[in-house]
């Protein structure tokens, strides 16, 4: 009962979020890079969320900084995704030094804090939005790596697998139709988890003015933009950071949800 | 002195101390890399506007960039572990004059935050473990599902518009020096400490609950009900002492990542530590200063990994055996 009321609010939320990202061009009152009022007009009287320090509607940067994140968070935690599961498959199907090899590289990616990884890759690459899709891509791509890889090794040693094998089977066909369908229930959670580790990651990147450069603004970089406004006794900076912590819970809210349908007890904690 | 040549004791704390250095090492040769692939070198960038081909060409030379890489990757490691980092790019000054005062700074937060947040946290995590599927439990598995969710910012922000705007009671910057007194530095410290305990703290919670929680599934424990002995006694005397050594190796693994959080805490206040001097370093590309700061936070996240390790296996002596399959 709980838990549904939590998957329906969570799914409330990220279709209200997804729906204001898509049709941000028609629900923006104004453009989100215009200067349309005077600096840091209070809600109401200019706006919904009232403007910012250059006069811009605040409310719409935030529907449109909301494409940047959400978009930055789609494209890197699919690629991370493809990237950790394939090596996966490719280490378990390989075995030998392949597997060795690809194992002892996640280690060491995954011995050093990703922000700090991240802030010596984007300083010597420049920041753009490839850059940064990019980076965040491999560095997540190891989580997925560490989690499908024993899957995929118990996976490769089943009959029907080898079944494909001695059939004559393409090394594509044992891959994508026999492992990966297999996986997708670990996946999922993981892929969940992921999505918001990585807008998390974005947000902090663009708050620390080395995400998306202005003046385009994800939510984070719309943090960093109003912080002044907060020291001056406005709340409205704040709104944007909870938009990424209101994506964040209503996913995991789902991917709890997920878990706990394929665990085998309905009600595990 | 024969048995402990040969004890598992050494060969795992060797093994995991080897794995470490080498992932320092490949750390190292990325960040030197940096120097190496960035268009337009150092003798460039030194020189700027006044730049001729012959100029650069002397500068390089001084500055034994015509030599090969491994050999200037070499040199640079040398210097490195001597403490030399070079110079900055922006102002010239040495890197390592001015990330001393910084390190220091940083590692005041996060070991200011550590002391509060660990027992803390632990308490808390305990409390949940023992109430389990009761309101107490539910309440504190709701807050840290909340926290976990909120970007360290956001939490950042909270904390200066409740106690630095509403109430009025603290800075909202931390504006300190070294020479700045003892209850200047409190009350500059106050804000940045509290949101780097907020962050870290569900974390711990939640590993901290659940790691009792696994000792209490466990069939001795079990017995131990049947036996009649009491919940508490069971909880203290049989569970707890099991259930120390995971909790203290997710101590130890969320300082390390506080060292991580300070990154995004210090900019929040305007702390000036070394996350504040990388952030600013990245934004200018100034690369000696990212490079040394980058290594210093990987060394010391990887450090206190690996003393989360062996603090665990002190514990525990089960850990002390090699395990099957490693």
């Amino acid at each position: 009962m709980w838990s549904k009321l939590t998957l329906f609010i969570s799914i409330g939320v990220l279709v209200l979020m997804a729906l204001g990202a898509i049709f941000a061009p028609l629900l923006a009152a104004y453009p989100p890079n215009e200067m349309v009022f005077t600096a840091f007009q209070p809600p109401g009287e200019a706006g919904l969320l009232g403007s910012d320090g250059l006069g811009r509607d605040l409310f719409s940067r935030i529907l449109f900084g909301m494409r940047y994140t959400f978009l930055v968070t789609i494209v890197a935690t699919s690629l991370a995704g493809a990237i950790g599961v394939t090596l996966a498959m490719i280490a378990a199907l390989n075995k030998g030094w392949v597997d060795i090899v690809i194992g002892r590289a996640v280690d060491i990616l995954m011995s050093v804090p990703q922000i700090i990884f991240a802030l010596i890759i984007l300083a010597i690459s420049g920041v753009s939005l490839y850059t940064l899709i990019a980076t965040m891509a491999v560095l997540q791509s190891s989580t997925y790596f560490r989690v499908t890889r024993p899957i995929a090794g118990d996976l490769a040693t089943m009959e029907y697998v080898e079944v494909a094998r001695l059939r004559g089977e393409g090394l594509s066909w044992y891959l994508f139709r026999e492992i990966l369908p297999n996986m997708i229930p670990s996946l999922l959670a993981q892929f969940g988890l992921g999505l918001s580790s990585a807008a998390l990651f974005i947000s902090s990147l663009s708050f620390l003015g080395i995400g998306i450069q202005p003046p385009a603004a994800d939510l984070g970089g719309l943090v960093r933009e109003n912080a002044l406004a907060l020291a001056a006794g406005r709340w409205t900076p704040l709104v944007p950071a909870m938009c990424i912590a209101a994506f964040c819970l209503s996913v995991n809210g789902v991917v709890d949800w997920l878990v706990g349908r394929y665990s085998d007890r309905p009600e595990a904690r | 002195m024969s048995a402990f040549a040969n004890s598992p004791v050494r060969s795992f704390v060797l093994a995991r101390l080897a794995s470490g250095l080498v992932s320092i090492f490949f750390i190292s040769i990325l960040v030197f890399l940096g120097t190496a692939l960035l268009p337009g070198d150092a003798a460039n960038a030194l020189l700027g506007q006044n730049a001729t081909p012959e100029t650069v060409l002397a500068l390089r030379e001084v500055l034994g960039l015509d030599r090969p890489l491994v050999l200037r990757y070499l040199a640079w490691l040398g210097n490195a572990l001597q403490g030399d980092f070079g110079t900055s790019l922006s102002n010239g000054q040495q890197v390592t004059s001015l990330l001393a005062p910084r390190l220091v700074n940083s590692l005041i937060l996060a070991s200011s935050a550590a002391v509060i947040v660990v027992p803390l946290a632990v308490g808390i995590g305990l409390v949940a473990a023992m109430h389990r599927g009761k309101v107490a439990d539910t309440v504190i598995g709701s807050v840290s599902s909340l926290f976990l969710s909120m970007p360290s910012f956001l939490i950042g922000y909270l904390v200066v518009f409740i106690f630095a705007v509403q109430l009025g009671i603290l800075p909202s910057l931390s504006m300190v020096r070294a020479s700045s007194s003892l209850t200047a530095w409190m009350i500059a410290l106050a804000l940045p400490v509290l949101t780097l305990v907020l962050v870290a703290q569900a974390h711990i919670i939640k590993l901290t609950r659940a790691a009792v929680l696994g000792v209490m599934s466990t069939d001795y424990i079990m017995m131990a009900q049947t036996k009649g002995i009491p919940r508490n006694t069971i909880f203290f005397r049989h569970a707890l002492p099991n259930a120390l050594s995971p909790i203290v190796s997710i101590c130890m693994m969320s300082v390390a990542y506080m060292i991580v959080d300070v990154v995004v805490i210090e900019a929040v206040f305007n702390y000036p530590g070394m996350g504040k001097l990388m952030v600013d370093a990245v934004a200018y590309r100034d690369i000696p200063i990212v490079q040394a700061c980058g290594v210093l936070f990987s060394t010391i996240f990887v450090a206190l990994n690996f003393l989360a390790d062996l603090l665990a296996m002190l514990i525990n002596p089960r850990q002390r055996l090699p395990r099957k399959g490693n």
